[in-house]
């Protein structure tokens, strides 16, 4: 701490994990949502929510199923997909562009879905399939879309890459690729400023006619 | 020029892998999410995270700051404000320290209880998560009194002024040649018109980030989303009072720049000042919201251009006014006037900028500065002309070619424009244009055609890099530079592949350290020119050494041969009068038990090459008239839009680019580059804007979904051609560079597309709906 600081601005500083004392915020934890959608269907929605929400305040343990591996990791109720992939389980190929849902850099698959991580809280990703950019190789080996967007140079700073892959991914699967103004509509959620659109088509579209 | 210096076109006449279209060395790591940008380096011990306080109004005094309640939170390290901050040596404030440290801004936030913008950092709160930094940045109680801003050279209240010189002192203010007044008064034909052009914003997808770690008291690393890690190095340590070398940067990758990276801006010095006041490595990533205010943007401006000209279309005189918002500090404006002073054969010109003060930060450099804006200008003027006298477009821009530069008579150094006119025409079909606008439809939809010409300086700078070579035949090629997506990692392999005469494979090439030799910015488009031709001059001086060996050696076929006397080709060093006497270097390093020699090189780009000045990296842009011949690439666009007569929407629909840059060193990274460089144009031309309120100086549209920039939706297929040019003025391997290029001519090409559509002339940029719906059909 240097002499320059009045010691009043200065807290005690603690580890690199959050250890929390108080508490201010909670939520309904997924396990209660999961539990939510397996719930008897005569029951009310408010009564299903009463019964099966859990309050979670503070730092606590998570569990995400990321890429087939289950990883724990310690953090507040308030800790968004993307930031809990990145600051937390060191997932850093996921991006942040806007952290508001705008830019799509942050796109990942959940149960096989392609979803903006900076707009979904990690708590309620748990017990999900979470697919990451680092999850589409096959050990050594590209996936198809990865091997199309090298070919195709679909991109250049790479920042957007990630989502956009994980889109594409998705976009194909789910059948809106067929034509190459399809694509571009479907692949328009995913920002691009060193404008690699053309060269992005390319590569969807071509993943898209072997699939 | 010094024909001592070796260069490619001599001793590579046939290029091996140097042109060819190389998929992205780096790619593997950007496709599967190992790429690590500056935010990234999670592995530092004790990391922590830093999260920018900043202002809401424009203009006050901060009286007082609340932080109990943000200091009661959990994990909160520190609060840094004006009142705590660590004194720095030097800071920005006044002209000679903004000088000394190369700050875009004359402003450093944090050193005074003054709030000059909104969006200035006031405080800094750093914490052991980033969830609990930015909730108690939010609890952090800012005290102001708040006073009435300027927002613009357009306020009532503003006072304009005539500077003696603009962009940092780059650009004089007022520039004469001719006799323009009488010209422009005696010319058959005159054109009077005026242009605006929006606040643009760079919006790079990677935010501006910082991580900054204090290794020791007195040893600094900082990984920084930069253009240039030396730059930044510069900035740093003179801020710190270190020696540079105290202060290490990496940037090993970085999520694009377009400018607004290319200097060190406030929150990079802060998130030094935080690490070292918590005794942690800290990083600090920009909020997309902070992002438009906190590394600078391409400003508010008005241009009235003066054209006069003959009744056969021939240019008599051109007079530029700019009128455009600066800071508190600094006199900046984008040097638009320079591509209208250049770019067609006219005996007069004058030109003048004024400038406002008012409460937004400084603006910078965004893709291809002044010459984006200017471009917008003289090229929907040169249009308004076509159609005045009816004369096609293309043809107008012909019969008034520059064949020498007209700022200076001197001869160009190269200049292809004629052939990219010719080759763009014939891929878009432009013999079949309608030369009636408003004429074509397709469907209820009104199609139109357009083109532009486009131009950029060849800045003079200079680099250097290093090359190992390895007997057993590979190599380690070094040097700081940057890669913002450009290709530099790929273009440079390529590069020092050839120059050792090895596959691309066998080289291993680094860069984005200050640690590597020193390199230039990637920025201004030097990067690709200066940097290739410094480890083409590297691997030479290789050769050399090697050479030196050989005929030293009494077992080598060139003993007691003059090193003059030997030539290297594929790799085997041979004597020039007889090749079959020679050795393959190899055998020759191997018999004299050497692993590797090494090779630094300095590499010339633009003037300094031809004049043998040796100017400073950080004289870009100066003495770029020091050389015999006028450097400078040339091109043009041709574009189709489609426009809906009832709702006023245009649609890009066709795009060809046809360039000559010199060497083009990888067809596949060179296409991706203009294409997107014509991308970023289009948006400027159609959605582009940022919106400062008038009464509080606030932007009201700070995030990605209320500033429009292009979606993949938006863009059509588009046609990139390339024009081969040898120069042998420009640098040792010939290349002029494209990043700012492709930008050039877009928007006017997009707007005179949209006047052929619907005989409706807006001069105002972004060319919205409401604009076209809203201006006046001029048939012709």
């Amino acid at each position: 701490m240097s002499e320059d600081f009045p010691t009043d601005f200065a807290a005690p500083s603690s580890g690199s994990a959050p250890q929390d004392g108080t508490r201010r915020s909670f939520m309904k934890q997924a396990g209660g949502l999961l539990g939510l959608a397996l719930a008897p269907p005569l029951l009310s929605q408010a009564e299903r929510l009463t019964a099966f929400s859990k309050t979670v305040e503070g730092v606590t343990t998570l569990q995400l199923k990321v890429n087939g591996t289950v990883r724990s990791l310690q953090a507040e109720p308030r800790v968004s997909l993307l930031d809990a992939l990145r600051e937390y389980l060191d997932l850093t190929g996921t991006k942040k562009g806007c952290d508001h849902g705008q830019c799509g850099a942050c796109t990942v698959l959940v149960d096989g879905r392609r979803i903006n991580s900076c707009l979904s809280l990690a708590v309620m990703n748990q017990g999900k399939e979470i697919t990451t950019i680092e999850g589409l190789m096959k050990g050594e080996e590209l996936h198809p879309m990865q091997e199309a967007f090298l070919k195709h140079d679909g991109f250049q700073c790479g920042y957007c890459t990630p989502g956009q892959i994980m889109s594409g991914v998705a976009c194909v699967k789910e059948g809106h690729a067929t034509t190459d103004d399809q694509c571009r509509e479907w692949m328009s959620g995913n920002l691009c400023r060193c404008g690699a659109y053309p060269n992005i088509v390319a590569a969807v579209r071509e993943v898209a006619g072997k699939a | 020029m010094d024909t001592a210096e070796p260069s490619f076109f001599e001793t590579n006449p046939k290029a091996g892998s140097v042109g060819q279209p190389l998929s992205r060395v780096d790619g593997r790591d950007k496709v599967t999410g190992k790429a690590r940008y500056s935010a990234e380096y999670n592995s530092l011990p004790g990391l922590v995270h830093a999260v920018l306080k900043t202002s809401d109004v424009a203009k006050g005094r901060i009286t007082g700051f609340d932080t109990s309640a943000a200091l009661k939170q959990p994990g909160v390290l520190a609060i840094l404000t004006h009142q705590n901050l660590p004194k720095l040596a030097k800071t920005p404030n006044d002209p000679e320290g903004k000088k000394a440290i190369g700050a875009p801004m004359g402003f450093l936030p944090l050193t005074s209880d003054q709030i000059h913008y909104a969006g200035q950092p006031v405080a800094v709160v750093v914490a052991d998560t980033l969830e609990r930094a930015q909730y108690a940045a939010a609890l952090v109680r800012v005290q102001v009194t708040a006073e009435k801003p300027l927002a613009s050279y357009e306020d009532p209240q503003a006072k304009l002024f005539d500077p003696e010189k603009v962009q940092d002192g780059k650009t004089p203010g007022h520039t004469v040649r001719g006799n323009p007044q009488a010209a422009f008064a005696a010319a058959p034909v005159q054109l009077t018109h005026k242009y605006d052009h929006a606040i643009n914003h760079h919006n790079p997808m990677e935010p501006g980030s910082t991580t900054a770690h204090w290794e020791a008291a007195d040893r600094l690393t900082v990984y920084e989303s930069t253009q240039g890690v030396t730059r930044t190095q510069k900035a740093l340590s003179t801020m710190l009072g270190l020696a540079a070398e105290q202060v290490r940067v990496v940037t090993k990758y970085i999520g694009g720049g377009f400018g607004c990276k290319g200097s060190t801006w406030p929150h990079t010095i802060l998130t030094v000042q935080a690490a070292k006041a918590v005794g942690r490595p800290v990083k600090l990533a920009l909020t997309r919201q902070q992002q438009f205010t906190s590394m600078g943007h391409r400003e508010d401006q008005t241009q009235t251009l003066k054209v006069g000209a003959s009744k056969d279309g021939k240019l008599l005189a051109l007079i530029h006014e700019k009128t455009s918002t600066t800071s508190l500090w600094d006199n900046y404006a984008e040097p638009n006037s320079r591509i209208i002073n250049l770019l067609y054969a006219c005996p007069a010109f004058e030109s003048s900028y004024q400038l406002a003060r008012a409460n937004v930060m400084t603006s910078t450099f965004t893709r291809a500065p002044g010459e984006a804006p200017g471009s917008f200008a003289i090229e929907c003027s040169m249009d308004d002309l076509a159609y005045q006298l009816g004369i096609d477009p293309l043809e107008i821009r012909l019969r008034n070619h520059a064949d020498k530069d007209p700022t200076n008579g001197k001869p160009w150094s190269s200049k292809s424009l004629k052939q990219c006119y010719a080759r763009g025409a014939e891929l878009f079909g432009w013999s079949k244009r309608n030369p009636k606008n408003g004429q074509t439809r397709d469907g209820r939809l009104l199609v139109g055609w357009g083109m532009a010409t486009a131009s950029y300086p060849v800045h003079n700078n200079q680099g250097t890099a290093r090359v190992r070579l390895y007997a057993d035949g590979h190599a380690l090629v070094q040097t700081g530079a940057t890669d913002l997506g450009t290709g530099t990692y790929t273009v440079m392999t390529q590069v020092a592949a050839d120059s050792l005469w090895l596959t691309p494979d066998k080289v291993r090439f680094e860069l984005g350290d200050t640690k590597l030799p020193t390199a230039p910015n990637s920025g201004g488009s030097v990067a690709a020119g200066t940097v290739s031709s410094s480890i083409y001059m590297a691997a030479q001086e290789v050769w050399q050494k090697l050479i030196k060996l050989a005929v030293k050696d009494p077992k080598s076929p060139l003993y007691r041969a003059q090193v003059a006397e030997v030539m290297v080709d594929n790799g085997r060093l041979m004597l020039k009068a007889n090749k079959s006497k020679g050795e393959d270097f190899a055998a020759l390093m191997k018999r004299n038990e050497m692993a590797d020699v090494e090779g630094n090189g300095n590499g010339k780009y633009g003037a300094g090459y031809e004049s043998g000045l040796a100017p400073g990296p950080a004289s870009s842009g100066h003495q770029d008239d020091q050389a015999g011949h006028s450097m400078h690439s040339f091109g043009a666009h041709f574009c189709e839009v489609k426009v809906d007569p009832e709702l006023g929407t245009v649609r890009v629909t066709r795009w060809v680019s046809v360039h000559a840059a010199g060497r083009i060193l990888n067809a596949k990274t060179a296409r991706s580059q203009i294409i997107g460089g014509s991308i970023f144009g289009i948006g400027a031309a159609l959605m582009e804007a940022t919106s400062r309120d008038p009464n509080y100086a606030r932007y009201t549209n700070a995030s990605l979904a209320d500033y429009h920039i292009p979606v993949n939706a938006d863009i059509p297929a588009m046609t990139v051609e390339f024009i081969d040019e040898h120069d042998p003025y420009i640098n040792a391997m010939g290349v002029k560079g494209i990043g700012e290029i492709s930008m050039v001519g877009v928007s006017a090409a997009v707007a005179n597309a949209v006047f052929h559509a619907t005989g409706k002339r807006v001069r105002s940029l972004p060319i919205t709906p409401d604009k076209i719906l809203a201006a006046k059909e001029v048939q012709v």
